[in-house]
């Protein structure tokens, strides 16, 4: 009970800070899996590519799937609450007491700031997404010297991303049949090893 | 009570349907309560969307808070929220519990590890996609710079940097900065 307790609180956190739509709330995921330890790095690539093919928001779905993995049933609702209660409330507030919310100085100033420091943050969880992917991660624990290096590295997966990249630039195909395709490359090429 | 239950329901629909969140959203709830229903007015939708933006949390439940507070005051907000979360809750539940159970086997590992590739791609298109609306000028430019060699150096600092507290310090910032520079003007 305790758990799901504080489960609810650090996705209510989320829900407070993450502003900007659903990827902005990766930082705070890789955050909360480096100092919860209640998932890994990988899980939550995994949960991307998992919230971005159901419906929904990402934003939320990833809330979800980390609350699931982490207490069951219960902590997908507890995390799932969580971070859309915030949520709820400030849109309730701006819209009953607030006029003109977005057109006010203050907020527009918060934002000028905000913006380029959510990319910044966004990136650098993308640096985390890119390591988990690309770099072996048995390997690059014993590596040593450059050629140690060069061989952590995940080669199929980055040619792969350069192809696949080239492809949803040239190709207005879904997400979810990127992500099949993704998948159907990963088991066939056996990029896990 | 009745005008709840519709607004529950209409949203879990819209809910099911929604690939992609936000924007994805916005031709389905322009057909919903635009043109079929007439509960909200073109001009509204789109301000939903600017404010929405701007308040905090994904931008699909905020717009769905503002749409069920218009129709059904608060509890409307609360009600129309809730339905548009259920049904990708049950569904990432569900995923959830059977990714895990076979979460073992290599076909399972290699197929996420191909996958991965995937997600990579997806971030790097959202930083850009966010690129041109944030990084506009010089002072941007150095707030992205900052920020990000801030959590790219992170293992390295005595502390550790919370992205809340970057949230709240660069909203802060920005105020001050721009208050300054108006001043000067």
């Amino acid at each position: 009970m305790i758990f799901l307790l504080k489960l609810f609180c650090e996705f209510f956190k989320v829900g407070l800070f993450a502003i900007g739509g659903g990827m902005a709330t990766l930082p705070f995921l890789y955050a909360l899996s480096a100092h919860s330890g209640w998932f890994t790095a990988t899980d939550v690539a995994n949960m991307i590519a998992v919230a971005e093919s159901t419906p929904g928001a990402i934003g939320v779905n990833m809330a979800t799937f980390a609350g699931f993995i982490t207490a069951g049933i219960p902590g997908a609702a507890a995390s799932t609450l969580g971070l859309i209660l915030p949520s709820i409330i400030v849109v309730l507030i701006v819209a009953n007491l607030l006029e003109n919310f977005h057109e006010n100085t203050l907020v527009k100033d918060a934002f000028y700031a905000l913006r380029p420091a959510a990319i910044a943050l966004l990136c650098a969880s993308g640096m985390s997404v890119f390591s988990v992917t690309m770099l072996s991660s048995e390997k690059i624990a014993s590596a040593t010297g450059f050629s140690a290096f060069t061989s952590a590295l995940n080669w199929k997966a980055m040619i792969f991303g350069v192809i696949l990249y080239a492809m949803q630039k040239r190709f207005k195909w879904s997400f979810v049949s990127f992500v099949a395709l993704s998948a159907a490359a990963g088991i066939i090429f056996r990029f896990s090893c | 009570m009745k005008n709840l239950l519709r607004l529950y329901l209409i949203f879990l629909k819209i809910g099911a349907v929604t690939f992609g969140g936000g924007l994805a959203m916005y031709p389905i709830l322009h057909r919903e309560f635009i043109e079929e229903r007439g509960w909200i007015t073109e001009d509204e939708l789109t301000d939903y969307y600017a404010v929405g933006q701007c308040t905090p949390g994904v931008v699909a439940i905020n717009v769905s808070t503002f749409i069920g507070n218009k129709r059904g005051g608060v509890p409307g907000g609360f009600v129309s929220t809730f339905g548009f979360a259920t049904a990708p809750f049950i569904v990432i539940a569900l995923l959830a519990a059977s990714l895990r159970a076979f979460s073992e086997y290599p076909v399972v590992r290699n197929a996420f590890a191909g996958v991965r590739v995937c997600v990579c791609v997806l971030v790097v298109n959202a930083v850009s996609r966010l690129w041109k609306n944030s990084v506009k000028d010089r002072v941007t430019f150095f707030i992205f710079a900052f920020v990000f060699a801030l959590c790219a150096s992170a293992a390295l600092l005595p502390f550790s940097v919370s992205p809340a507290a970057v949230v709240a310090a660069s909203a802060l910032f920005g105020i001050a900065w721009q208050r300054c520079r108006r001043r000067a003007k």
